[in-house]
């Protein structure tokens, strides 16, 4: 993934002598720092500057795709009035408590069905199933549950984060290394321990790759899961907006989620990269 | 740790045999082996691949259980692994999150040190293999031979008694493998430890061990031990070194 081809600290953190350093001419310099960025963020800058000038030409229709300096203004002015706050802090909550609760249950719960062998191979069809069955897909059935408050809201965010991160973990612990295993055991080490030092660590990278698209998808669920007896949220701001035909303010309710799903990656890799500095994240 | 007397680090195999079971049909790999390791004497197996080295080297760490017969350590019958042994597998099996010192700390932390005492402890023994200035890097950021020698390390730490050893050099290249062999050899002669090593270097074996176990290919062969009562430290041009190497070589059939 894109954010972690770059700058990995590790790079640096380890100087071996003789290492080679950036030549100190100031032409190399601008075009090795200027190089990735443009291989980087080249493409997404093209396609915001495509998108304002085929708007501001007319090459696309401007009431459907409105130019960005309208986009942009439209979320300034929905975060600067304080209007949009409301909208992203129930958000925020309802994809937080989501997201927490999948990873208090999918964790634990992916660890534990990772190591018995019995216990995966018996929930392991079940567990396919269910992740085949979209989470939308059963969005009524909480409703009906749940009713149509916060509780089935939550639920369905909870419902569609849980697994990405339930199968990255078990996937996670199923990938240890049973020859690290072995090695620990003729050291004296016991389950307990093999599981503290040799299952967990091992594990921790799956777990990431679970955790971010976790992340990812508990913001993507917000549409969905405040299109239905929502009246507050990011989601039901550009479902409301739409309805209305404020084209600009859904657009800048959307790219608020893009924003915090990015936000929430990039915080999710700095942890990784602090919790893994053993392991070449950009290998 | 158990307390040093005279048989600290005796090995005694009794009858022991092993078998796996290959599609269906039952594969003898060791048959009814007898023989003894002496205290502090390094023992070298050699034989054909699929002889069962490795799979006697296992049923003597305790990974492995045998059909029947038994391993007496200092007259005590093994069940299992125990922390008076200390295996060196083949790859050396450093845990990729832990630098070079808490690797070589690892086997001393299971067995109850806090992670600062195992790292004074472990200290010593990464100097021993010359990795002092690698202390602080991880296992991805070391050469294969670097890398096997944190193994090394972190087997001598926990001070076993019995060292066993799945050719650890076997994957090193030329000139790497014969450094590694002089500084095991000069390990083996400060450190108060019997050693079993399996390796397919015949010239490994001679620089290394007192005695060779050669382990027949056919079942129905007889294995044999050597004595190799060269002395220390080896030079591999003596004639009295050739001689050894030749008389192994027509053991093998191989002259
Ligand atoms: N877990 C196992 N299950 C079934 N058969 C096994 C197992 N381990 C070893 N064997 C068989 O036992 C025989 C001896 O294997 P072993 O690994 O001990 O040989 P080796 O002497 O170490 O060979 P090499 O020199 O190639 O390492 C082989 O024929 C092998 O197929
Ligand atoms: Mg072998």
């Amino acid at each position: 993934m894109s954010f972690e081809t770059l700058n990995s600290p590790l790079a640096t953190s380890f100087d071996l002598p003789g290492r080679n350093r950036r030549p100190s001419t100031l032409g190399p310099w601008i075009a090795g720092r200027l190089g990735p960025l443009v291989s980087r963020y080249g493409l997404i800058v093209g396609f915001l500057v495509l998108w304002q000038i085929s708007s501001k030409l007319g090459w696309v229709n401007p009431t459907i795709f409105p130019p960005l300096d309208l986009i942009i203004a439209a979320l300034w002015e929905g975060i600067s009035s304080g209007a949009l706050l409301d909208d992203i802090a129930i958000s925020l909550q309802r994809s937080g408590l989501a997201f927490a609760s999948a990873v208090a249950i999918g964790i634990p719960l992916g660890l534990f069905m990772g190591q018995i062998r019995a216990v995966e191979q018996a929930l392991d069809p079940l567990l396919q199933f269910f992740r085949q069955t979209s989470a939308l897909a059963l969005y009524p059935v909480f409703i009906l549950l749940l009713g149509l408050g916060e509780a089935s809201k939550v639920f369905v965010i909870f419902w569609a984060t849980l697994f990405p991160l339930l199968l990255a973990t078990i996937g996670g612990v199923k990938e240890v290394d049973t020859k690290l295993i072995e090695m620990a055991r003729t050291y004296g080490a016991g389950p307990v321990t093999i599981f503290r030092r040799i299952v967990l660590p091992a594990s921790v990278p799956a777990i990431f790759v679970g955790l971010r698209l976790s992340a990812t998808t508990a913001l993507l669920l917000l549409i969905a899961a405040e299109m239905i007896g929502a009246n507050k949220g990011i989601g039901f701001q550009v479902m409301n907006a739409q309805y209305n035909f404020q084209v600009p303010l859904m657009f800048a309710a959307i790219l608020l989620l893009a924003l915090l799903g990015l936000a929430a990656n990039a915080v999710l890799v700095l942890l990784q990269r602090k919790l893994c500095r053993w392991s070449q994240i950009n290998a | 740790m158990s307390i040093a007397h005279a048989v600290r680090g005796e090995v005694t195999i009794r009858h022991l045999s092993k078998s796996f079971v290959l599609n269906g049909k039952p594969l003898p790999v060791l048959r009814d082996l007898n023989f003894k390791i002496r205290p502090g004497e390094s023992l070298a197996i050699v034989g054909a691949s699929g002889s069962g080295k490795t799979t006697l080297l296992r049923v003597l760490a305790g990974l492995e259980e045998a059909d029947s017969g038994e391993v007496l350590i200092e007259g005590k019958v093994i069940r299992g692994v125990g922390t008076e042994r200390a295996v060196i597998f083949q790859e050396p099996r450093l845990l990729p999150w832990l630098t070079v010192i808490d690797n070589v700390g690892f086997g001393l932390e299971t067995q109850g040190l806090s992670r600062e005492e195992a790292r004074t402890r472990a200290r010593r023994y990464v100097q021993l293999v010359g990795l002092q200035s690698f202390e602080n890097a991880y296992p991805r950021q070391l050469s294969g031979g670097m890398a096997q020698r944190v193994g090394i390390a972190r087997a001598l730490a926990v001070q076993p008694e019995i060292l066993l050893l799945d050719e650890p050099l076997g994957a090193l290249d030329a000139m790497t493998k014969i450094s590694m062999q002089q500084e095991l050899a000069r390990i083996w002669r400060d450190e108060d430890v019997t050693t079993v090593l399996v390796t397919h270097d015949l010239e490994e074996a001679i620089y290394l061990a007192d005695r060779i176990l050669i382990l027949p290919k056919d079942k129905g062969g007889e294995p044999r031990l050597i004595e190799i009562d060269l002395p220390r430290p080896r030079d591999r041009s003596t004639p009295a070194f050739v001689r050894h190497r030749e008389e192994l070589l027509n053991l093998f059939g191989l002259h």
